[in-house]
């Protein structure tokens, strides 16, 4: 983190394109992210964001391009050139992936400890005093009573539901950690809380982030940097304070300039 | 090749000017032709009427405006770096140990407590919690903001307490090259003289600072010289 030069890059999009039928989602999208750094991705509804991560997290396989993806155990990778059940295994260790609704990333019929700890016995941990001690902990990192580790999650409110998502997210120390629209459904004090938790994980764990958000407010907050997407494009990317109070291309300062004031 | 070996941040024949793409394509040239350059140990305050660029050069300096034109030399590691074309990633890296900037704006997340907002730039050049805390505490008390507000946020705090969290957060990271804009416009007597003396002491340590400043005193107090920005030409 101190020295720019000494350290790869963790993530290397080059000329990633994905098209459904006649339909291109992301046409030719290259970046790179470092450890520590948090990457905003804004653009509104049907830019090509969510394609984007769903390229990256192995979800989807892009049409053209390299995903190169510095992982803990094999190094660097294409994740695009992976056979699929390769590249699940591999994203499954070293990516985090944090969905806008929370039960699309929680198991409902779960205890909110058995959220936590079942990721880290699919990373291979056995030990049940082991595994239950880590949910506790990171119940209290995301600022959950840790009395309530037997609880069903679906009786938590929409932020406590958030929080135990990113806890079972972050439980197996990923690399990298996509999120997409993670505040999205929250009322703004909810928002505000979490934003904190997000900033003070990722700068105390030196995560890489992926931020995808439509909320120029919590792009500025969060985001090192800033790429502005349109019809599947990167049409702006830099610092954020750059990109938003010195937008250079006519959709960016469109969107800077719809914002209203407070 | 260097004008000037001693200079810790050094613009050569800057230009920047802004296209309104959605007020009808109007181009506004804000700055032309700037050549500055400021030494460890100096305090250059920006002189020159309201509009003529003072904000825009200061935000430029910091790489939150982008250049048309020109270099932003600035000294780092022990080398040069010039921000007008330097990666994301250096400019980030610049700001985290070598440029500091303290707006007259405080934007933080709503509910992060004070004395965190302070300690951030320590934290962020790998300062463990506690001591940066303890050397944020103490600057805050300098600035006279109670204790008692420093587990707070300071989104609801006065104007003036909110400069001074500002200032605090700016200067303790000690960063040898510091931008200041307007630091004691919205203070009472007592907090002046104290952001003056602080501002003081970060100059006689080494600091080179680029700042605005219209009120006489502070800067009398501060400035080591003075630029004059050139009068602007309205673009056709």
């Amino acid at each position: 983190m101190m020295t720019p030069s000494a350290e790869q890059p963790l993530l290397t999009v080059e000329g990633l394109t994905k098209r459904f039928g006649a339909r291109t989602a992301c046409r030719d999208i290259g970046f790179s992210l470092w450890p520590g750094e948090v990457l905003g991705v804004v653009g509104e509804s049907g830019s090509g964001k969510t394609t984007l991560l769903g390229c990256i997290a192995g979800q989807l396989t892009p049409s053209a391009g390299q995903v190169w993806f510095e992982a803990r155990e094999s190094g660097r990778v294409d994740l695009a050139a992976l056979a699929e059940s390769d590249r699940r295994r591999l994203v499954g260790h070293d990516m985090g992936f944090v969905h806008q609704n929370p039960r699309d990333g929680l198991r409902l019929d779960v205890s909110a400890g058995g959220n936590i700890g079942e990721p880290l016995m699919r990373a291979g941990m056995r030990h049940y005093g082991t595994i239950r001690g880590l949910a506790a902990e990171w119940l209290g990192r995301v600022e959950i009573d840790a009395t309530r580790i037997d609880e069903n999650p679906r009786r938590f409110s929409g932020g406590m539901q958030q929080r135990l998502q990113i806890a079972r997210n972050l439980v197996t120390n990923p690399r990298l950690v996509l999120m997409d629209e993670p505040t999205g459904g929250l009322d703004v004090s909810v928002q505000a809380r979490l934003l904190d938790l997000i900033r003070q994980l990722v700068a105390d764990l030196g995560l890489a982030v992926i931020l995808v958000t439509h909320d120029l407010g919590v792009a500025r907050l969060l985001a090192h940097r800033l790429m502005v997407m349109q019809d599947g494009r990167i049409v702006e990317a830099g610092l954020t304070d750059q990109v938003l109070d010195d937008p250079h291309e006519p959709y960016t300062q469109l969107l800077v300039s719809s914002v209203l004031p407070l | 090749m260097n004008r000037d070996d001693d200079a810790m941040i050094e613009t050569r024949d800057l230009a920047k000017s802004f296209t309104l793409h959605v007020q009808g394509e109007i181009k506004l040239t804000v700055l032309d032709g700037i050549n500055l350059s400021v030494g460890a140990g100096e305090c250059v305050v920006l002189d020159g009427p309201s509009g003529v660029g003072k904000s825009t050069l200061m935000r430029t300096l910091y790489g939150n405006y982008r250049v048309d034109q020109g270099a932003i030399l600035v000294r780092h590691d022990g080398g040069q770096v010039d921000l007008a074309t330097a990666t994301p990633r250096l400019a980030l890296d610049l700001r985290r140990r070598t440029l500091g900037y303290i707006s007259q704006f405080l934007r933080v997340i709503p509910r992060v407590p004070t004395l965190e907002v302070v300690a951030e730039p320590l934290r962020a050049r790998g300062l463990g919690a506690q001591e940066a805390r303890e050397r944020a505490g103490a600057l805050l008390e300098r600035l006279a903001i109670p204790r008692r507000l420093w587990s707070l946020s300071p989104v609801t705090f006065s104007g003036g307490e909110q400069q001074r969290v500002n200032i605090a957060r700016g200067l303790l990271a000690g960063h040898p090259i510091l931008l200041v804009d307007e630091p004691t416009a919205s203070l009472d007597a007592d907090n002046r003289s104290t952001v003056v003396t602080l501002l003081r002491e970060a100059r006689s340590a080494g600091a080179a600072i680029v700042a605005i400043c219209h009120d006489p005193e502070a800067r009398a107090a501060l400035a080591t010289r003075f630029y004059r920005l050139p009068p602007r030409e309205l673009a056709a």
